[in-house]
């Protein structure tokens, strides 16, 4: 395997396995080979721990009771947001960190609240090519609601690279950038902060998916430079259930509230309310609270190892996995995306021969090997790839060699049975 | 890999790389109609002839896994030529075979159950080469792979006969 960057101590797999329950799973007879953390990462003991303790000492609903565990799961609750938004470095978690459902809901909201008040029939949002669907579809659905937007895609390089060449003509009168700092297709590890830096110029305001950077590397919002990150929980080792979005403090002030109800007003008479300050305003109704304490749990277990360690071990893992499937297959695997490298993640997107990728995941299945196969909710990308479908194997802090060698193993068969 | 061996039979391995009935006829005057898999993408177009109560002549298109386009080749073979109510009591065995593990995916079992479930008794021999599908049905997420050009050809007979009518 190629070093990891200086700086970063090798993670001790071996034990760190041990942390995640569902991999002592057998499949098929076999060890399970997780390689399927882009769609739903696993969780350690930790985190199932720490929401079964909150379950059975304290929970009831937040910011309403008075008795002690009210108060209690008030302040875990309040307590997640600060831990959430201190992960990414953002300047004031307890106003800025907005707690959604997910990722999608995430951009939804930002969609269906800023975009609403801020864009009018005509107005350009500049997309890229490998946008996750929950990063196209809330903007083409306002679109439809305010009379068209000039929806505009920075295109991809045969790489799975952003073409940036002619980004000032492309970002010229756009009122909204939507970026993906990871392709959940590519891996591509996208110039977010260069992208944002001429947005800015543009008068633009940048919203990016950060659901696969985020739970793999270190991410911070001031250095990203954009104005909303979104990203999920349960692809960080957390529960399902709870998402991130996190915004400017101006930018939140001003926005009308996403959904009505309990918990997001400060009065209400029969002919009027008034919503109450961010983050309280985007959080109607019960939010979710036993999911906000696992969120914390899973950024102290990552944070214990450091992103800068993941990060370090997920790069020479995906590079030895390129190297070791080119040697093994050669020209019957095409790994889309970047060569190995630093603008490159864990997702190793593949097509093997011409088996379609639902059989090749099918006997992947047999030997224990989660794989998604499909077109991971970014159509347009497959078009642009040309495919209607791939493999997809990611990897996790967890992951190691032995794991690639299975899914070659997998592959190796499937290319035998459909040969 | 016995699992995977009653799932890729040889002849459905057969069917999925020398498909029949593969193509498109001239519509119109034939009635086109297509069955996508938002899921996955698998796409299957079937055109379509019927006359003198007869399925006359069917080309299939689109792409897809093994599954669903050696189901939709299979299917051409079995219902081309043959009278229109044959084919749809062959569509319902063929579903039938298929259709608890549908059922039980779709509806959490616990609607539209009179429907769909507790098949009548399959008879296999009825279903010929078709039988070869049966393995799917251990893998139920691949039950809507198999099924795909049957509730397109379906959906098609339905449009043509409200045309007609």
């Amino acid at each position: 395997m190629t070093p990891a960057p200086t700086g970063a101590a090798p993670l001790n797999v071996e034990a760190l396995r041990k942390d995640f329950p569902l991999l002592m799973r057998t499949i098929n007879r076999r060890p399970i080979v997780y390689l399927d953390s882009a769609s739903s990462a696993l969780q350690p003991h930790a985190v199932i721990a720490a929401m079964t303790h909150y379950y059975e000492t304290t929970h009831a609903n937040v910011h309403r009771g008075v008795y002690a565990t009210a108060e209690e799961a008030t302040a875990l609750y309040e307590r997640a947001r600060v831990v959430a938004g201190r992960f990414i470095d953002a300047p004031d978690p307890a106003r800025e960190v907005v707690f959604t459902k997910n990722t999608t809901e995430s951009l939804n909201l930002v969609a269906h609240t800023w975009g609403r008040a801020n864009l009018r029939a005509g107005d350009a949002v500049l997309l890229t090519e490998m946008e996750h669907h929950a990063n196209i579809v809330p903007w083409m659905i306002l679109s439809e609601e305010i009379g068209g937007l000039d929806l505009r895609y920075i295109p991809i390089d045969d790489d799975g690279r952003l073409v940036l060449d002619d980004l000032d003509r492309l970002v010229d009168g756009v009122k909204l950038v939507g970026i993906s700092t990871m392709s959940n297709v590519l891996g591509t590890i996208n110039p977010v902060s260069h992208i944002a830096e001429v947005a800015h110029s543009a008068g633009a305001v940048v919203v990016a998916d950060g659901a696969q950077l985020v739970p793999h590397a270190p991410v911070d919002v001031r250095s990203l430079g954009v104005d909303f990150i979104a990203f999920s929980a349960h692809k960080m080792m957390g529960p399902t259930g709870i998402g991130v979005l996190w915004g400017r403090t101006e930018l939140l002030d001003a926005m009308d509230p996403f959904l009505g109800g309990g918990g997001m007003i400060l009065d209400v008479k029969l002919d009027s309310f008034r919503p109450a300050p961010p983050p309280a305003r985007f959080e109607a109704g019960t939010p979710p609270i036993a999911e906000a304490v696992g969120l914390t749990a899973a950024i102290k277990y990552l944070g214990d190892i450091g992103m800068d360690r993941i990060r370090a071990h997920e790069l020479a893992l995906t590079n030895h996995a390129l190297a070791r499937l080119d040697e093994k297959l050669g020209s019957d695997v095409r790994v889309f995306g970047p060569p190995a490298g630093p603008d490159r993640g864990g997702v190793l997107s593949l097509a093997y021969r011409d088996v379609h990728a639902h059989d090749l995941a099918q006997v992947l299945d047999q030997f224990g090997v989660c794989v998604r196969p499909g077109h991971h909710c970014a159509k347009p990308l497959m078009r642009r790839l040309g495919v209607q479908a791939t493999a997809r194997a990611s990897l996790s802090l967890f992951s190691d060699e032995r794991d690639i060698e299975v899914l070659i193993e997998g592959l190796l068969e499937a290319g035998r049975l459909f040969g | 890999m016995a699992d995977l061996e009653e799932l890729y039979r040889e002849i459905i391995l057969d069917h999925y790389r020398s498909p029949r009935n593969r193509g498109e006829l001239d519509s119109p005057p034939a009635h086109r109609v297509e069955g996508f898999n938002p899921l996955c993408g698998d796409e299957v177009v079937i055109s379509m002839v019927v006359k003198d109560g007869k399925l006359a002549d069917l080309k299939i298109g689109g792409s897809g896994c093994s599954i669903s386009q050696s189901s939709a080749s299979l299917m051409s073979a079995a219902v081309k030529g043959k009278p229109v109510g044959e084919v749809r009591q062959l569509i319902n065995t063929f579903k039938g075979m298929m259709s608890i593990h549908e059922a039980t995916l779709e509806h959490d079992g616990d609607r539209d159950g009179a429907e769909a479930a507790e098949p009548e008794e399959i008879d296999l021999d009825k279903l010929g080469e078709l039988a070869a599908l049966q393995g799917v049905v251990k893998f139920p997420v691949r039950i809507k792979c198999a099924t795909l050009s049957w509730n397109a050809l379906a959906q098609g007979l339905d449009e043509v006969a409200a045309e007609a009518s």
